[in-house]
């Protein structure tokens, strides 16, 4: 049986030594997650925008579906995309099943409600008269969103962040809709959870290590951008 | 007002996507009309190795890349009732017999076999291993109360576990029988580490033989053989689904080349299967379970 210490050893040594099927992993999972991430961005801080400066019946309410969406299981979206997108769905002419597309689909509905919630409460810590402002001074309504939005910006980051990090690490949904397929949609965890189903604990590690250095390397960046974490 | 909104960017947005992935797809074929076959599979034929010894080779002959989406049969089956994959290599024959009559596929091809072997903890509770009948071993366990840890996810080695206790007349209770859901390898896992018994198939058993503090217990007997079949989903049924892809795999995995790939592939100097297009249910599986030792 291995121990953690002899695990964690054999782990390193694959991620120094360039393991080509493990970095191909994760180069798969940057590659969907990151896309899914620049496709939700968008749309979502608008609507986070219009949720918090908007004045509109179902406004609440809107809301706190949105929050509620954010203790969805992974795997509740990708069942819910699996039945839309097999064969049998309404969408299964479309053939997406078991591709990166349906991967990255999955992510986007998993990321849009943090987005949206935690974009909505930064934005609403924005002071409203910089919204006034600009209007008054003649900015057109998408300059002003633009100046509001860069006014609580690491706000935004963070959400992003949280959000990033959220899709990067879910299993449920990617295993669904992906498929766990070698070299095309095995991304980092579902190839922990088939490398611990195989015994293969080491490079299940080695895969965790990834993870953790790529959300410490994000985190330190945006305490960099922060100027250090003072208040302002 | 704002919900319509959302929605048409929404919808604009599946749509660039599509665009986007399915362009370089669609650039990428040289020849063959399709060439990606999508194949649901067991976790034994993954997890064991074998179809990474296998499919490059075929990928080379052929040209065809193969996607595999490795599940429990019950899973792998459905996906091809739904359409969703090509072609199916599983190992439950009846849950096989049962979709070719359901015209869900054409028609199932023996591919190879190996057997079932009952793993437990080396001092053996229920003392099996004195037993040469496995009902009578089925028995043992049930009158000794000894922990017996189940698939319990619908796949050939569960519906395998099923049809034994059932021939025992069993009735397995929860006190001592525990339903896992997961694949093979976990559950031999979560066998070793509660010294439960369990029911696994001998590739997967020897792909994780190192690994694990079990022992085999009891083997033989035509009631463990295992043989695995591949059937191509039906084109009357999905007709544009990848018929063709299906059946040039089928016709190269039962190949004398293929074959020979399959009989060959060893871990630690042990077969995992044996090959079995040309001639398949060798029932005397006393008879097989000697020639892996």
């Amino acid at each position: 049986m291995e121990t953690l210490g002899n695990t964690t050893a054999n782990a390193l040594f694959l991620l120094i030594s360039g393991d080509a099927e493990l970095w191909q992993i994760v180069a798969i999972s940057f590659q969907v997650s990151v896309t899914a991430i620049l496709i939700a961005t968008p749309p979502a801080l608008l609507t986070a925008f219009v949720l918090a400066y908007g004045r509109f019946p179902g406004r609440r309410i809107l809301i706190s579906l949105f929050s509620t969406l954010l203790s969805i299981p992974a795997v509740v979206i990708g069942l819910t995309f699996y039945l839309l997108l097999s064969r049998q769905g309404p969408l299964g002419e479309w053939r997406l099943l078991f591709t990166q597309t349906a991967m990255i689909l999955g992510q986007i509905a998993l990321s849009f409600p943090i987005l949206v919630a935690m974009g909505h409460s930064a934005l609403q810590s924005a002071d409203r008269r910089a919204w006034e402002t600009a209007l008054t001074l003649g900015a057109n309504p998408m300059r002003a969103v633009t100046t509001v939005m860069w006014e609580v910006r690491f706000g935004l980051l963070a959400a992003l962040l949280a959000a990033f990090g959220r899709i990067v690490a879910e299993v449920g949904a990617s295993m669904m809709l992906g498929g766990n397929i070698l070299n095309y949609t095995r991304n980092i965890p579902t190839a922990i959870a088939l490398e611990t189903s195989k015994g293969e604990f080491a490079q299940g590690i080695a895969l965790g290590i990834v993870l953790l250095a790529l959300a410490f390397t994000l985190n330190a960046l945006f305490y960099h951008l922060r100027g250090g974490g003072q208040p302002a | 007002m704002y919900l319509t909104l959302h929605r048409k960017q929404i919808e604009a947005l599946l749509i660039s996507l599509l665009i986007m992935i399915t362009l370089p797809a669609a650039a990428e074929n040289n020849g063959i009309t399709n060439p990606l076959i999508r194949l649901a599979t067991t976790t034994s034929t993954e997890n064991s190795g074998l179809l990474n010894h296998l499919l490059p080779v075929f990928h080379s002959a052929s040209g065809y890349k193969v996607h595999v989406i490795a599940v429990g049969t019950g899973k792998a089956l459905r996906m091809a009732q739904d359409g969703d994959v090509d072609v199916v290599l599983v190992h439950a024959p009846e849950a096989e017999d049962g979709f070719v009559d359901a015209d869900y596929g054409d028609h199932r091809h023996a591919v190879m076999y190996n057997d079932f072997v009952v793993v437990g903890p080396g001092n053996d509770p229920a003392k099996i291993h004195a037993v040469d009948d496995i009902h009578a071993a089925m028995e043992r366990i049930a009158a000794a109360k000894s922990l017996f840890i189940s698939r319990g996810d619908d796949s050939g080695t569960h519906k395998k576990e099923n049809q034994l206790w059932k021939t025992a007349g069993i009735k397995p209770d929860s006190s001592w029988h525990r339903e896992a859901g997961q694949g093979m390898g976990k559950v031999l896992q979560i066998a070793a580490e509660l010294d439960a018994y369990t029911l696994t198939d001998r590739g997967t058993w020897l792909a994780y033989r190192d690994k694990s503090s079990l022992k085999i217990l009891f083997e033989g007997g035509a009631a463990l053989h295992n043989p695995y079949g591949i059937i191509a989903v039906s084109a009357s049924r999905y007709p544009d689904i990848n018929h063709t892809g299906a059946l040039a795999l089928i016709k190269w995995i039962r190949s004398k080349e293929a074959q020979q790939l399959i009989g060959d592939y060893r871990i630690d100097e042990t077969r995992l299967f044996t090959p079995s297009a040309n001639g398949d249910q060798i029932a005397a599986s006393k008879e097989s379970a000697d020639n892996y030792r």
